[in-house]
């Protein structure tokens, strides 16, 4: 009986930690964000998000260079509170969402640094152009939630320089790159 | 004479004519040389900001316009002119008012969608209604385009026909529009 007990034990344990776990990020509920700012001038930040978006990783704990993301963006959801200058934005002078309409991040490999920090190295597509970017991103935080999900968050930042992305209209020498800020909270599947 | 008659136009309708004409060719090169302005332009705000202002006292002086045009309706086509020529130009006319129309409010609704005034050089603002439909802006700014370029060509068809009457034709149409007497 209890070597049964303890097979079943050792089953156990042998089975939970198989796989690192799929979660799909909650855009449903609004907990993930992608968000950027770029300088206005030299003289302060100009912030903006995109509204629409959708992505899932898989990710383990104990397993962290397994990880994996993807992200697909409608670029035409970007918005800096402001119609005329998202309606500018949307324009060829920018991100040209009638000719590119979604930007996509496919993460190509994670390389754990200390504690919960790890860079996740990936190819972003933005305005057509594909480039591999590496965001510095850290795990805020897992665990079961208040109505019987379990849910795991991160945030990430990288820098791009427009014109790496074939945007060239010049805003001047200060606004060249823009800081991306990713925050994702994904529900386990 | 203010008013006009049943063989002439008045000062109100000829003032105004050509006040809407200027306007219009003017509205449509600051915006044609606007949009390509560089950030660092010192006319990337002030050339928007005029265009707008000038564009909503515009929307006032075509409200005036109409209203005119009940008050004291224009004279008739000359007897000389022929019939395809009236309908022609009865129609062209009003594609002209119906053109300033739309401009004038696809340009308020590019403006407008996120619930920001259209200040009109600084004397008083105009409140927007904030988004009407999706993707406001982008289809208004699509259609402001499309239809400017539209209303120049009829206005440019417009004009020449009006030389055409001076110089080929003859008659007083053109004339008349400068208030001179048949």
């Amino acid at each position: 009986m209890k070597k049964l007990a303890l097979a079943a034990a050792l089953a156990s344990m042998m089975v939970l930690p198989a796989k690192a776990a799929d979660y799909v990020i909650d855009t449903q509920g609004a907990h993930a964000f992608i968000q950027f700012k770029i300088s206005h001038l030299g003289y302060s930040w100009l912030y903006g998000r995109f509204n629409t978006f959708s992505g899932d990783f898989s990710y383990d704990a104990s397993k962290l260079a397994q990880s994996k993301i993807q992200l697909t963006i409608d670029t035409a959801s970007v918005d800096s509170n402001h119609a005329e200058r998202d309606k500018h934005l949307r324009s060829a002078d920018f991100l040209n969402v009638s000719k590119h309409p979604k930007a996509t991040f496919v993460s190509t490999k994670v390389v754990p640094k200390d504690g919960d920090n790890f860079d996740l190295h990936g190819n972003l597509t933005l305005n057509g152009v594909t480039k591999e970017v590496v965001i510095a991103a850290e795990k805020l935080g897992e665990g079961t939630d208040p109505w019987g999900g379990y849910r795991a968050g991160f945030a990430g930042t990288t820098t791009l320089t427009l014109k790496d992305f074939a945007i060239n209209t010049d805003l001047g020498p200060a606004s060249a790159t823009v800081q991306l800020d990713l925050t994702v909270e994904g529900i386990r599947k | 004479m203010l008013k006009n008659t049943f063989t002439h136009y008045g000062i109100v309708s000829v003032v105004v004519h050509w006040l809407v004409a200027f306007t219009v060719f003017g509205l449509f090169a600051l915006g044609f040389w606007m949009v390509d302005l560089s950030y660092y332009s010192s006319w990337y705000r002030t050339a928007p900001h005029w265009h707008k202002s000038i564009g909503i006292l515009l929307a006032l002086v075509i409200l005036f316009r109409l209203l005119w045009r009940l008050i004291s309706p224009p004279p008739p086509p000359l007897a000389s002119h022929k019939d395809w020529e009236r309908r022609t130009a009865a129609v062209v006319q009003l594609a002209l008012y119906l053109g300033i129309a739309v401009l004038i409010i696809s340009g308020y609704l590019i403006s407008t969608e996120d619930g920001r005034p259209i200040a009109v050089f600084g004397w008083f603002e105009v409140p927007a209604l904030g988004a009407l439909f999706n993707r406001q802006a982008d289809i208004a700014g699509a259609i402001h385009e499309y239809t400017a370029y539209a209303l120049i060509t009829l206005a440019l068809l417009h004009g020449l026909a009006a030389v055409k009457h001076h110089v080929i034709d003859k008659d007083s149409t053109l004339r008349r529009m400068f208030g001179c007497k048949p």
